[in-house]
Protein backbone atom coordinates (compact mmCIF):
# COMPACT_ATOMS: atom_id res chain seq x y z
CA UNK A 1 0.00 0.00 0.00
CA UNK A 2 2.81 2.34 0.96
CA UNK A 3 4.68 1.50 -2.26
CA UNK A 4 1.56 2.24 -4.34
CA UNK A 5 1.12 5.58 -2.60
CA UNK A 6 4.79 6.48 -3.13
CA UNK A 7 4.51 5.53 -6.79
CA UNK A 8 1.41 7.69 -7.30
CA UNK A 9 3.10 10.56 -5.46
CA UNK A 10 6.21 10.22 -7.62
CA UNK A 11 4.17 10.24 -10.83
CA UNK A 12 2.23 13.26 -9.57
CA UNK A 13 5.44 15.07 -8.68
CA UNK A 14 6.84 14.25 -12.10
CA UNK A 15 3.81 15.74 -13.81
CA UNK A 16 4.02 18.87 -11.64
CA UNK A 17 7.74 19.16 -12.39
CA UNK A 18 7.03 18.90 -16.11
CA UNK A 19 4.28 21.54 -15.87
CA UNK A 20 6.50 23.91 -13.90
CA UNK A 21 9.36 23.43 -16.32
CA UNK A 22 7.06 24.11 -19.26
CA UNK A 23 6.06 27.48 -17.78
CA UNK A 24 9.69 28.56 -18.17
CA UNK A 25 9.85 27.77 -21.90
CA UNK A 26 9.95 31.48 -22.81
CA UNK A 27 13.32 31.73 -21.01
CA UNK A 28 14.82 29.06 -23.27
CA UNK A 29 16.57 31.38 -25.77
CA UNK A 30 18.65 32.98 -23.01
CA UNK A 31 19.52 29.56 -21.62
CA UNK A 32 21.05 28.29 -24.84
CA UNK A 33 24.48 27.87 -23.24
CA UNK A 34 23.05 25.57 -20.59
CA UNK A 35 21.19 23.61 -23.26
CA UNK A 36 24.38 23.24 -25.33
CA UNK A 37 26.31 22.12 -22.26
CA UNK A 38 23.68 19.49 -21.54
CA UNK A 39 23.65 18.41 -25.19
CA UNK A 40 27.39 17.81 -24.85
CA UNK A 41 26.92 15.79 -21.66
CA UNK A 42 23.89 13.85 -22.83
CA UNK A 43 24.65 13.41 -26.51
CA UNK A 44 28.31 13.70 -27.38
CA UNK A 45 29.68 11.92 -24.31
CA UNK A 46 27.08 9.14 -24.45
CA UNK A 47 27.45 8.40 -28.15
CA UNK A 48 30.56 6.15 -27.92
CA UNK A 49 28.92 3.94 -25.33
CA UNK A 50 25.73 3.68 -27.39
CA UNK A 51 27.80 2.79 -30.45
CA UNK A 52 29.77 0.04 -28.71
CA UNK A 53 26.72 -1.54 -27.08
CA UNK A 54 24.56 -1.53 -30.20
CA UNK A 55 27.41 -2.65 -32.44
CA UNK A 56 27.85 -5.71 -30.22
CA UNK A 57 24.12 -6.35 -29.99
CA UNK A 58 23.77 -6.15 -33.77
CA UNK A 59 26.66 -8.58 -34.19
CA UNK A 60 25.32 -11.06 -31.67
CA UNK A 61 21.84 -10.79 -33.18
CA UNK A 62 23.23 -11.59 -36.63
CA UNK A 63 25.10 -14.54 -35.18
CA UNK A 64 22.01 -15.89 -33.43
CA UNK A 65 19.72 -15.39 -36.40
CA UNK A 66 22.34 -16.70 -38.82
CA UNK A 67 22.84 -19.85 -36.79
CA UNK A 68 19.10 -20.54 -36.88
CA UNK A 69 18.51 -19.55 -40.51
CA UNK A 70 21.43 -21.22 -42.25
CA UNK A 71 20.00 -24.69 -41.67
CA UNK A 72 16.87 -23.70 -43.57
CA UNK A 73 18.57 -21.78 -46.32
CA UNK A 74 17.19 -18.42 -45.15
CA UNK A 75 20.48 -16.79 -44.29
CA UNK A 76 19.95 -13.99 -46.82
CA UNK A 77 17.15 -12.75 -44.52
CA UNK A 78 19.53 -12.02 -41.63
CA UNK A 79 19.71 -8.42 -42.81
CA UNK A 80 15.96 -7.99 -42.60
CA UNK A 81 15.76 -9.40 -39.06
CA UNK A 82 18.73 -7.41 -37.77
CA UNK A 83 17.54 -4.29 -39.62
CA UNK A 84 14.00 -4.37 -38.29
CA UNK A 85 14.94 -5.46 -34.77
CA UNK A 86 17.47 -2.66 -34.43
CA UNK A 87 15.38 0.08 -35.92
CA UNK A 88 12.05 -0.76 -34.32
CA UNK A 89 13.11 -2.13 -30.96
CA UNK A 90 16.69 -2.63 -29.89
CA UNK A 91 18.12 0.67 -31.12
CA UNK A 92 15.78 3.01 -29.23
CA UNK A 93 15.52 0.76 -26.17
CA UNK A 94 19.26 0.24 -25.83
CA UNK A 95 20.00 3.92 -26.43
CA UNK A 96 17.46 4.84 -23.73
CA UNK A 97 18.90 2.31 -21.28
CA UNK A 98 22.38 3.72 -21.83
CA UNK A 99 20.98 7.22 -21.32
CA UNK A 100 19.36 6.04 -18.07
CA UNK A 101 22.56 4.44 -16.83
CA UNK A 102 25.05 7.06 -17.88
CA UNK A 103 23.16 10.34 -18.10
CA UNK A 104 20.21 9.67 -15.78
CA UNK A 105 22.40 8.54 -12.91
CA UNK A 106 24.62 11.60 -13.31
CA UNK A 107 21.60 13.93 -13.39
CA UNK A 108 20.10 12.39 -10.25
CA UNK A 109 23.43 12.45 -8.43
CA UNK A 110 24.00 16.10 -9.29
CA UNK A 111 20.50 17.32 -8.44
CA UNK A 112 20.27 15.18 -5.30
CA UNK A 113 23.58 16.53 -4.10
CA UNK A 114 22.45 20.10 -4.86
CA UNK A 115 19.30 19.41 -2.87
CA UNK A 116 21.08 17.81 0.08
CA UNK A 117 23.70 20.55 0.26
CA UNK A 118 21.02 23.28 0.05
CA UNK A 119 22.04 24.62 -3.36
CA UNK A 120 18.47 24.14 -4.55
CA UNK A 121 17.24 26.07 -1.51
CA UNK A 122 19.75 28.80 -2.33
CA UNK A 123 18.25 29.04 -5.83
CA UNK A 124 14.77 29.39 -4.39
CA UNK A 125 15.87 32.13 -2.00
CA UNK A 126 17.24 33.97 -5.04
CA UNK A 127 13.80 33.70 -6.61
CA UNK A 128 15.24 31.49 -9.35
CA UNK A 129 13.11 28.44 -10.06
CA UNK A 130 15.21 25.24 -10.04
CA UNK A 131 12.91 23.93 -12.79
CA UNK A 132 14.09 26.74 -15.04
CA UNK A 133 17.85 26.36 -14.64
CA UNK A 134 18.18 22.69 -13.71
CA UNK A 135 15.35 20.80 -15.41
CA UNK A 136 14.27 22.64 -18.55
CA UNK A 137 17.74 22.71 -20.21
CA UNK A 138 18.11 18.96 -19.63
CA UNK A 139 14.67 18.15 -21.04
CA UNK A 140 15.35 20.23 -24.13
CA UNK A 141 18.81 18.73 -24.52
CA UNK A 142 17.49 15.17 -24.48
CA UNK A 143 14.88 16.07 -27.10
CA UNK A 144 17.64 17.49 -29.30
CA UNK A 145 20.15 14.69 -28.85
CA UNK A 146 18.03 11.58 -28.54
CA UNK A 147 17.29 11.31 -32.29
CA UNK A 148 21.04 11.25 -32.99
CA UNK A 149 21.64 8.64 -30.31
CA UNK A 150 18.80 6.49 -31.66
CA UNK A 151 20.05 6.75 -35.24
CA UNK A 152 23.58 5.99 -34.10
CA UNK A 153 22.40 2.95 -32.15
CA UNK A 154 20.54 1.65 -35.20
CA UNK A 155 23.46 2.24 -37.55
CA UNK A 156 25.90 0.65 -35.09
CA UNK A 157 23.65 -2.40 -34.80
CA UNK A 158 23.38 -2.72 -38.58
CA UNK A 159 27.13 -2.37 -38.95
CA UNK A 160 27.82 -4.97 -36.27
CA UNK A 161 25.31 -7.34 -37.87
CA UNK A 162 26.73 -6.85 -41.35
CA UNK A 163 30.33 -7.45 -40.19
CA UNK A 164 29.41 -10.63 -38.36
CA UNK A 165 27.32 -11.84 -41.31
CA UNK A 166 30.25 -11.25 -43.67
CA UNK A 167 33.13 -12.56 -41.61
CA UNK A 168 31.58 -15.25 -39.43
CA UNK A 169 32.66 -18.52 -41.14
CA UNK A 170 29.35 -20.21 -40.39
CA UNK A 171 27.33 -17.45 -42.10
CA UNK A 172 29.42 -15.71 -44.78
CA UNK A 173 26.73 -13.40 -46.13
CA UNK A 174 28.18 -10.47 -48.07
CA UNK A 175 27.37 -6.85 -47.22
CA UNK A 176 25.49 -6.12 -50.38
CA UNK A 177 22.98 -8.96 -49.85
CA UNK A 178 22.69 -8.09 -46.17
CA UNK A 179 21.82 -4.45 -46.87
CA UNK A 180 19.81 -5.15 -50.03
CA UNK A 181 17.42 -7.49 -48.20
CA UNK A 182 17.32 -5.11 -45.25
CA UNK A 183 16.37 -2.27 -47.61
CA UNK A 184 13.38 -4.27 -48.86
CA UNK A 185 12.02 -4.75 -45.36
CA UNK A 186 12.99 -1.63 -43.43
CA UNK A 187 10.77 1.26 -44.50
CA UNK A 188 10.93 4.90 -43.50
CA UNK A 189 7.95 4.34 -41.18
CA UNK A 190 10.01 1.85 -39.17
CA UNK A 191 12.70 4.48 -38.69
CA UNK A 192 10.21 7.16 -37.61
CA UNK A 193 8.62 4.68 -35.20
CA UNK A 194 12.03 4.02 -33.69
CA UNK A 195 12.74 7.73 -33.40
CA UNK A 196 9.40 8.34 -31.70
CA UNK A 197 10.15 5.58 -29.22
CA UNK A 198 13.59 6.97 -28.54
CA UNK A 199 12.21 10.46 -27.92
CA UNK A 200 9.55 9.21 -25.52
CA UNK A 201 11.97 6.99 -23.60
CA UNK A 202 14.72 9.60 -23.37
CA UNK A 203 12.35 12.34 -22.26
CA UNK A 204 10.82 10.12 -19.55
CA UNK A 205 14.26 9.03 -18.31
CA UNK A 206 15.45 12.62 -17.87
CA UNK A 207 12.16 13.68 -16.25
CA UNK A 208 12.26 10.76 -13.80
CA UNK A 209 15.90 11.36 -12.93
CA UNK A 210 15.39 15.10 -12.40
CA UNK A 211 12.31 14.40 -10.29
CA UNK A 212 14.02 11.85 -8.07
CA UNK A 213 17.05 14.11 -7.68
CA UNK A 214 15.03 17.15 -6.66
CA UNK A 215 12.96 15.15 -4.16
CA UNK A 216 16.00 13.73 -2.36
CA UNK A 217 16.23 14.47 1.35
CA UNK A 218 18.80 13.52 3.93
CA UNK A 219 22.54 13.06 3.50
CA UNK A 220 25.15 11.45 1.26
CA UNK A 221 23.68 7.96 1.71
CA UNK A 222 20.35 9.15 0.33
CA UNK A 223 22.13 10.50 -2.77
CA UNK A 224 23.31 6.97 -3.56
CA UNK A 225 19.85 5.56 -2.91
CA UNK A 226 18.29 8.21 -5.12
CA UNK A 227 20.60 7.34 -8.02
CA UNK A 228 19.75 3.64 -7.74
CA UNK A 229 16.03 4.42 -7.48
CA UNK A 230 16.12 6.74 -10.48
CA UNK A 231 17.96 4.30 -12.74
CA UNK A 232 15.74 1.37 -11.76
CA UNK A 233 12.58 3.45 -12.21
CA UNK A 234 13.84 4.68 -15.58
CA UNK A 235 14.58 1.20 -16.90
CA UNK A 236 11.23 -0.16 -15.71
CA UNK A 237 9.52 2.86 -17.27
CA UNK A 238 11.33 2.23 -20.58
CA UNK A 239 10.22 -1.41 -20.63
CA UNK A 240 6.59 -0.61 -19.77
CA UNK A 241 6.40 2.31 -22.16
CA UNK A 242 7.94 0.16 -24.87
CA UNK A 243 4.83 -2.01 -24.95
CA UNK A 244 2.36 0.86 -24.97
CA UNK A 245 4.25 3.04 -27.44
CA UNK A 246 4.73 0.03 -29.76
CA UNK A 247 1.01 -0.73 -29.56
CA UNK A 248 0.16 2.89 -30.24
CA UNK A 249 2.35 3.26 -33.33
CA UNK A 250 1.79 -0.19 -34.90
CA UNK B 1 30.87 48.67 -1.64
CA UNK B 2 28.31 51.08 -2.91
CA UNK B 3 25.11 49.15 -2.74
CA UNK B 4 22.01 50.46 -4.36
CA UNK B 5 19.72 52.01 -1.84
CA UNK B 6 16.81 49.65 -1.19
CA UNK B 7 13.41 50.93 -2.30
CA UNK B 8 12.23 50.81 1.28
CA UNK B 9 13.04 48.69 4.29
CA UNK B 10 10.46 46.05 5.09
CA UNK B 11 8.91 44.84 8.30
CA UNK B 12 8.52 41.19 9.26
CA UNK B 13 5.57 40.01 11.37
CA UNK B 14 5.80 36.55 12.83
CA UNK B 15 2.44 35.66 14.35
CA UNK B 16 1.83 32.51 16.35
CA UNK B 17 4.02 30.36 14.12
CA UNK B 18 4.01 26.62 14.76
CA UNK B 19 6.03 23.98 12.96
CA UNK B 20 6.33 20.25 13.58
CA UNK B 21 8.35 17.48 11.98
CA UNK B 22 7.10 13.91 12.35
CA UNK B 23 4.96 14.88 15.32
CA UNK B 24 7.77 16.75 17.08
CA UNK B 25 6.93 20.42 17.55
CA UNK B 26 9.99 22.53 16.74
CA UNK B 27 8.32 25.95 16.85
CA UNK B 28 5.50 26.66 19.24
CA UNK B 29 3.51 29.87 18.97
CA UNK B 30 6.45 32.09 18.02
CA UNK B 31 5.42 35.73 17.77
CA UNK B 32 7.50 38.86 17.21
CA UNK B 33 7.74 41.82 14.88
CA UNK B 34 10.88 43.07 13.19
CA UNK B 35 10.75 46.76 12.39
CA UNK B 36 11.87 48.07 8.99
CA UNK B 37 15.63 48.61 8.95
CA UNK B 38 16.17 46.83 12.22
CA UNK B 39 18.88 44.27 13.00
CA UNK B 40 17.01 41.61 14.88
CA UNK B 41 19.10 38.87 16.42
CA UNK B 42 17.75 35.45 17.35
CA UNK B 43 19.87 33.55 19.83
CA UNK B 44 19.31 30.15 21.28
CA UNK B 45 20.87 26.77 21.89
CA UNK B 46 21.37 24.24 19.12
CA UNK B 47 18.14 22.56 18.10
CA UNK B 48 15.94 25.34 19.45
CA UNK B 49 14.39 26.00 16.03
CA UNK B 50 16.31 29.10 14.90
CA UNK B 51 17.19 27.84 11.43
CA UNK B 52 13.71 26.36 11.01
CA UNK B 53 12.26 29.78 11.78
CA UNK B 54 14.48 31.37 9.11
CA UNK B 55 13.28 28.80 6.56
CA UNK B 56 9.69 29.79 7.29
CA UNK B 57 10.49 33.50 6.93
CA UNK B 58 12.33 33.09 3.62
CA UNK B 59 9.48 30.95 2.28
CA UNK B 60 11.36 27.65 1.89
CA UNK B 61 8.78 25.99 4.16
CA UNK B 62 5.24 26.81 5.21
CA UNK B 63 4.38 27.06 8.90
CA UNK B 64 1.84 24.51 10.18
CA UNK B 65 0.04 27.30 12.03
CA UNK B 66 0.18 31.07 12.35
CA UNK B 67 1.48 33.36 9.65
CA UNK B 68 4.53 35.33 8.63
CA UNK B 69 4.14 38.62 6.82
CA UNK B 70 6.89 40.50 5.02
CA UNK B 71 5.76 44.08 4.47
CA UNK B 72 2.22 42.82 4.97
CA UNK B 73 2.58 40.05 2.34
CA UNK B 74 2.46 36.34 3.06
CA UNK B 75 6.04 35.05 3.33
CA UNK B 76 5.01 31.60 2.07
CA UNK B 77 3.86 32.98 -1.29
CA UNK B 78 6.42 32.95 -4.11
CA UNK B 79 5.03 36.25 -5.36
CA UNK B 80 6.10 37.96 -2.14
CA UNK B 81 9.74 37.10 -2.77
CA UNK B 82 9.37 38.25 -6.36
CA UNK B 83 8.12 41.66 -5.17
CA UNK B 84 10.46 42.03 -2.22
CA UNK B 85 14.11 41.19 -2.61
CA UNK B 86 14.98 38.77 0.18
CA UNK B 87 18.18 36.85 0.82
CA UNK B 88 19.49 34.18 3.13
CA UNK B 89 23.07 33.46 4.13
CA UNK B 90 23.01 29.72 4.76
CA UNK B 91 24.88 28.26 7.67
CA UNK B 92 26.66 25.83 5.35
CA UNK B 93 27.19 28.48 2.68
CA UNK B 94 25.14 26.52 0.10
CA UNK B 95 27.47 27.71 -2.66
CA UNK B 96 26.96 26.37 -6.17
CA UNK B 97 29.78 23.86 -6.48
CA UNK B 98 29.81 23.91 -10.26
CA UNK B 99 30.47 27.67 -10.36
CA UNK B 100 33.50 29.73 -9.37
CA UNK B 101 33.36 32.11 -6.42
CA UNK B 102 32.88 35.02 -8.83
CA UNK B 103 30.06 33.29 -10.70
CA UNK B 104 28.39 32.31 -7.43
CA UNK B 105 28.26 35.94 -6.42
CA UNK B 106 27.22 37.17 -9.86
CA UNK B 107 24.57 34.48 -10.38
CA UNK B 108 21.60 36.39 -8.98
CA UNK B 109 22.36 39.60 -10.86
CA UNK B 110 22.98 37.73 -14.12
CA UNK B 111 19.88 35.56 -13.87
CA UNK B 112 17.64 38.52 -13.13
CA UNK B 113 19.52 40.65 -15.67
CA UNK B 114 19.78 43.56 -13.27
CA UNK B 115 22.97 45.17 -14.60
CA UNK B 116 25.33 45.05 -17.53
CA UNK B 117 28.40 42.79 -17.37
CA UNK B 118 30.83 45.51 -16.30
CA UNK B 119 28.62 46.69 -13.45
CA UNK B 120 28.08 43.14 -12.25
CA UNK B 121 31.84 42.56 -12.29
CA UNK B 122 32.45 45.74 -10.30
CA UNK B 123 29.79 44.95 -7.72
CA UNK B 124 30.97 41.38 -7.23
CA UNK B 125 34.63 42.32 -6.96
CA UNK B 126 33.80 45.04 -4.47
CA UNK B 127 31.87 42.63 -2.29
CA UNK B 128 34.69 40.10 -2.51
CA UNK B 129 37.24 42.77 -1.60
CA UNK B 130 35.24 43.73 1.49
CA UNK B 131 35.47 40.17 2.69
CA UNK B 132 39.14 39.75 1.70
CA UNK B 133 38.22 37.28 -1.01
CA UNK B 134 39.41 39.07 -4.14
CA UNK B 135 42.17 36.48 -4.67
CA UNK B 136 39.66 33.65 -4.47
CA UNK B 137 37.38 35.00 -7.19
CA UNK B 138 38.27 32.31 -9.69
CA UNK B 139 38.55 29.43 -7.27
CA UNK B 140 35.87 26.80 -7.04
CA UNK B 141 34.01 26.38 -3.73
CA UNK B 142 35.67 22.97 -3.28
CA UNK B 143 39.03 24.74 -2.95
CA UNK B 144 37.86 26.97 -0.08
CA UNK B 145 38.04 26.49 3.67
CA UNK B 146 34.84 26.48 5.73
CA UNK B 147 35.37 30.07 6.82
CA UNK B 148 36.02 31.24 3.27
CA UNK B 149 32.85 29.53 2.07
CA UNK B 150 30.93 31.37 4.75
CA UNK B 151 32.40 34.69 3.63
CA UNK B 152 31.56 33.95 0.00
CA UNK B 153 27.99 33.21 1.10
CA UNK B 154 27.84 36.58 2.83
CA UNK B 155 29.30 38.30 -0.25
CA UNK B 156 26.79 36.55 -2.51
CA UNK B 157 23.92 37.72 -0.33
CA UNK B 158 25.21 41.31 -0.21
CA UNK B 159 25.56 41.44 -3.99
CA UNK B 160 21.84 40.68 -4.20
CA UNK B 161 21.13 44.05 -2.56
CA UNK B 162 18.20 42.65 -0.62
CA UNK B 163 15.54 44.53 1.31
CA UNK B 164 15.42 41.75 3.88
CA UNK B 165 18.53 39.71 4.62
CA UNK B 166 18.58 36.69 6.88
CA UNK B 167 21.85 35.37 8.26
CA UNK B 168 22.06 31.83 9.61
CA UNK B 169 25.08 31.73 11.91
CA UNK B 170 27.13 34.17 9.82
CA UNK B 171 30.14 34.09 12.14
CA UNK B 172 30.40 30.39 12.91
CA UNK B 173 33.62 28.76 11.64
CA UNK B 174 35.28 32.19 11.34
CA UNK B 175 38.33 33.33 13.26
CA UNK B 176 37.66 36.15 15.78
CA UNK B 177 38.97 38.89 13.47
CA UNK B 178 36.88 37.73 10.50
CA UNK B 179 33.86 37.23 12.77
CA UNK B 180 34.24 40.84 13.90
CA UNK B 181 34.60 41.94 10.25
CA UNK B 182 31.40 40.16 9.27
CA UNK B 183 29.59 41.64 12.28
CA UNK B 184 30.78 45.12 11.29
CA UNK B 185 29.72 44.41 7.74
CA UNK B 186 26.20 43.45 8.80
CA UNK B 187 25.87 46.68 10.75
CA UNK B 188 27.47 48.83 8.03
CA UNK B 189 25.35 47.41 5.24
CA UNK B 190 22.24 48.09 7.29
CA UNK B 191 23.31 51.70 7.80
CA UNK B 192 24.05 52.23 4.13
CA UNK B 193 21.10 50.43 2.63
CA UNK B 194 18.58 50.47 5.47
CA UNK B 195 17.79 46.84 4.83
CA UNK B 196 16.11 44.77 7.49
CA UNK B 197 18.35 42.08 8.93
CA UNK B 198 17.48 38.99 10.93
CA UNK B 199 20.56 37.31 12.32
CA UNK B 200 20.62 33.88 13.92
CA UNK B 201 23.76 33.59 15.97
CA UNK B 202 25.36 31.72 18.81
CA UNK B 203 27.97 34.39 19.09
CA UNK B 204 26.99 36.33 22.19
CA UNK B 205 29.34 39.24 21.53
CA UNK B 206 28.18 39.65 17.94
CA UNK B 207 24.52 39.35 18.90
CA UNK B 208 24.64 41.87 21.71
CA UNK B 209 26.83 44.28 19.76
CA UNK B 210 25.08 44.57 16.42
CA UNK B 211 21.50 43.71 17.36
CA UNK B 212 18.91 46.46 17.83
CA UNK B 213 16.86 43.84 19.62
CA UNK B 214 17.65 40.30 20.63
CA UNK B 215 15.28 37.37 21.02
CA UNK B 216 16.16 34.24 22.92
CA UNK B 217 14.54 31.19 21.35
CA UNK B 218 14.51 28.06 23.49
CA UNK B 219 12.56 24.85 22.92
CA UNK B 220 10.63 26.47 20.11
CA UNK B 221 9.37 29.48 22.07
CA UNK B 222 10.63 33.00 22.62
CA UNK B 223 11.90 33.15 26.22
CA UNK B 224 13.12 36.74 26.10
CA UNK B 225 12.93 39.62 23.64
CA UNK B 226 14.49 42.97 24.38
CA UNK B 227 17.26 45.43 23.61
CA UNK B 228 20.80 44.05 24.07
CA UNK B 229 21.37 46.16 27.17
CA UNK B 230 18.22 44.78 28.79
CA UNK B 231 19.08 41.23 27.81
CA UNK B 232 22.55 41.67 29.23
CA UNK B 233 21.10 43.02 32.50
CA UNK B 234 18.39 40.38 32.72
CA UNK B 235 18.08 38.50 35.99
CA UNK B 236 16.07 35.72 34.39
CA UNK B 237 17.97 32.52 35.27
CA UNK B 238 17.31 31.03 31.79
CA UNK B 239 18.78 34.11 30.07
CA UNK B 240 21.69 34.33 32.52
CA UNK B 241 22.46 30.64 32.14
CA UNK B 242 22.51 30.93 28.34
CA UNK B 243 24.56 34.12 28.19
CA UNK B 244 27.01 33.26 30.95
CA UNK B 245 27.31 29.50 31.16
CA UNK B 246 29.60 28.44 34.00
CA UNK B 247 31.96 25.58 33.33
CA UNK B 248 31.81 23.40 36.40
CA UNK B 249 34.23 20.51 36.08
CA UNK B 250 33.17 19.07 39.43
CA UNK B 251 29.49 18.99 38.56
CA UNK B 252 29.19 18.67 34.75
CA UNK B 253 25.84 19.28 33.07
CA UNK B 254 25.73 15.97 31.26
CA UNK B 255 25.78 14.22 34.65
CA UNK B 256 22.81 16.33 35.82
CA UNK B 257 20.85 15.58 32.65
Amino acid sequence: MKINREMVESIGNGVILLGRSATHLPTLPRQYKRVLEQCLQIGYKTAPLVFILCFCIGGVLALQVGDGFRNYGFKQYIGSIVGLAMVRELGPVMAAIIVAGRVGSAITAELASMRVYQEVDALRTMNIAPERVLVLPRLVAILLTMPFLTIMSVLAGWLGGALVAQYEPSIQLDYSTFFQVMKNFVKVEALTDGLIKGQVFGFCVVLICCNVGLLTKGGPREIGHAVTRAVVASIICILFLDYFVTKAIL
Amino acid sequence: MSPTKSPSPVSVDVRGVRKSYAGHEVLHDVTFTVQPGEIFVIMGPSGSGKSVLLRQIIGLERPDGGEILIAGLNASAESTHAKIRTGLVFQSGALFNSLSVFDNCAFYLKEHRLYDKATIRDKVMEALRMLSLENAAHKSPAELSGGMKKRVAVARALVMEPQLLLYDEPTSELDPIMAATVAELIATVREETHLTSIVVSHDRDVALTIGDRVALLMNGTIKALDKPSAIRASKDPVVCSFLNPQIDLNNPRFRKE
